[in-house]
């Protein structure tokens, strides 16, 4: 740890990540006023004391509708990157372990799903099942699983060879039990740094497709969906889109610089691996 | 190459299957006439068994019939023609910015390693990378187009100066990858014997770099390149949103808003399609660039 904390990227991007986190989950104690309560006769008001980054088009404290924006975010990514990895974690480890037919169907998906953009096929995915939270999440999680699985194929095809595995196979444990007590914890260091580096990339498609007109739908705050009002009022209000872009760009700087040095101090070879 | 688009025929294809509920009514809207409904069932071929309806999807492109707009009921390939080179405009601009600015930065900071200009280019291309372009655009909209009235706030009206803050805004991420491609490649590169060894006979350093080291650090850059190409085509999707851009992005977030799905799914399958075709066509350039590949 006290290595990791001499990594100044890493520094960095925890605290920033850190501040992240805190702001969602205190974002009622923290927001000066009401994300959702308008004041029509003070629409698009200027930062001011009362109301430090301005008021939006309908007249919602935009500071307050920023730390219930990160609450979005935040969920969003967390349950895209858990649910992927779940998914892409058995899938690759049934794929390289067992590998024949299995491993043949599960590369085909993914050769498949990675030969299509991932935010293409999100946009599509949400334009036929309408948007929404959920939809928004199930989209991204049919995009991204495909990462992990082939980072885990990959990495269970090296593992299964182990003397280790070996033995447990020798002493009659069944293929389960050998994949999840020997296989797994050997392999998951490099899940863990694809996560991290996952979780900017999710918050930024998903303020993506909010931007879109794709994400979270109104009155719920949501970066993106902020960004877009904010675009129509440019020259009139600029604080609008100023200020939910900047949050956006800090939390994925933060959740970069957080994997980046998670890289270079669990292993520099990991680099090659999330290609 | 052909499997790959089989598949995504068929992922595009089930798109309209993935609708929840009845698709005709969902496209009709709550409240349509039954009639209606009937009508945009039989139009989509709704009606006919699922393997038929594949069938005649794949046979009715390899015609070249994408199908009719509900919107205009003209066809959706006329709509997606017309708003094709503007795309391709958009991509092709993005990708000279990105050179212009990658190219001098990635060879300076490469040379100059570790000095205050390489400390620069590096802090550029994080910044870059972090950077969304739906905040980047507005950005440079209050900057150049409000504050400073050099270039239209939207539209493509005023031709190349139209395209300008539309390119930078696409173009900076693939700058910032680009710059750090092309400092770590180079970076390798002048690090081996054979530069040492030109430099030893008499080479001037500044040959050795662009003649020699350029020359072999230029086989990555290329396929990033090349593979970004693809990537361009869907930040299209935001960039054309942003600054109101009549390409094939924006044509689709229209067909979006306007539940037309024969558009839809027309225009996701060309993006798609030229995105393959890219990829493709930067393998074979790979091959091109070194033939070792070639041989492997």
């Amino acid at each position: 740890m006290k290595r990791l904390l001499r990594n100044f990227a890493f520094t960095a991007g925890l605290l920033l990540t850190l501040v992240l986190v805190f702001v969602a989950l205190a974002a009622p104690l923290l927001a000066p006023h009401d994300p959702n309560v308008q004041d029509t006769s003070r629409r698009l008001e200027a930062p001011s004391k009362a109301h430090p980054l301005g008021l939006d088009d309908l007249g919602r404290d935009v500071l307050s509708r920023i730390f219930f924006g990160a609450r979005v975010s935040l969920r969003v990514g967390f349950s895209v990157v858990l649910l992927a990895s779940i998914i892409g974690v058995t899938l690759g480890s049934i794929a390289g372990y067992f590998g024949g037919f299995a491993d043949l169907i599960v590369m085909r998906i993914c050769d498949i799903l990675l030969s299509f953009p991932g935010i293409l096929l999100a946009i599509a995915l949400v334009a036929v099942l309408g948007p929404s939270l959920n939809n928004v999440i199930l989209a991204l999680v049919v995009t991204a699983w495909v990462g992990y699985a082939r980072l885990v194929r990959g990495q269970v095809l090296k593992v299964r060879e182990m003397e280790y595995v070996t033995a447990a196979k020798a002493m009659g444990a069944r293929s389960p039990r050998v994949i999840i007590l020997h296989v797994l914890p050997n392999i998951i260091n490099p899940v863990i740094v694809m996560a991290t580096l996952g979780l900017g990339g999710v918050i930024l498609a998903e303020a993506a497709l909010s931007f879109l007109g794709l994400g979270v739908q109104p009155p719920t705050p949501s970066w993106g969906s902020m960004l877009t009002a904010g675009r129509r009022y440019l020259g009139l209000a600029n604080h609008l889109a100023i200020f939910p872009g900047a949050a956006i760009m800090l939390a994925v700087m933060g959740l970069n610089f957080l994997g980046d040095g998670l890289i270079d101090a669990l292993d520099p070879k990991y680099r090659k691996l999330m290609r | 190459m052909i499997p790959i688009t089989l598949g995504i025929l068929t992922l595009i294809f089930s798109l309209i299957h993935l609708i929840p509920g009845d698709p005709a009514v969902q496209i009709a809207g709550e409240g349509a006439r039954p009639e209606d409904v009937a009508n945009i069932r039989k139009s989509l071929g709704l009606d006919q068994p699922l393997w038929k309806q594949y069938v005649s999807y794949i046979t009715s492109l390899a015609r070249g019939d994408l199908g009719r707009s509900f919107r205009t009921n003209e066809s959706v390939a006329k709509e997606i023609g017309a708003r094709y080179p503007a795309t391709m405009q958009l991509a092709f601009g993005s990708m000279l910015v990105a050179l212009m600015v990658a190219f001098p930065l990635g060879i300076i900071s490469a040379i100059y390693r570790n000095s205050w200009i390489d400390n620069v280019a590096r802090f550029f291309a994080l910044i870059g990378v972090s950077m969304p372009s739906f905040w980047f655009g507005p950005l440079l909209i209050i900057a150049f187009a409000i504050n400073r009235q050099w270039f239209p706030v939207s539209g493509r009206e005023e031709g190349l100066k139209s395209l300008v803050l539309p390119s930078i805004t696409m173009g900076l991420a693939l700058a910032a990858i680009l710059t750090r491609m092309i400092r770590v490649s180079l970076a390798d590169e002048l690090g081996q014997l054979y530069v040492t060894t030109a430099i030893a006979k008499g080479v001037s350093r500044a040959k050795a770099i662009f003649r020699h080291a350029l020359k072999n650090a230029l086989i990555p850059v290329i396929t990033i390149l090349a593979l970004q190409f693809g990537s361009l085509l869907t930040g299209a999707i935001i960039t054309e949103q942003i600054f109101s851009w009549p390409g094939l992005g924006r044509l689709l977030i229209q067909s979006i808003t306007t539940r037309d799905y024969p558009q839809v799914q027309a225009s996701i399958l060309v993006i798609a399609l030229t995105y393959i075709m890219v990829n493709f066509i930067s393998d074979l350039l790979y091959g091109i660039v070194d033939p070792r590949i070639k041989l492997q």
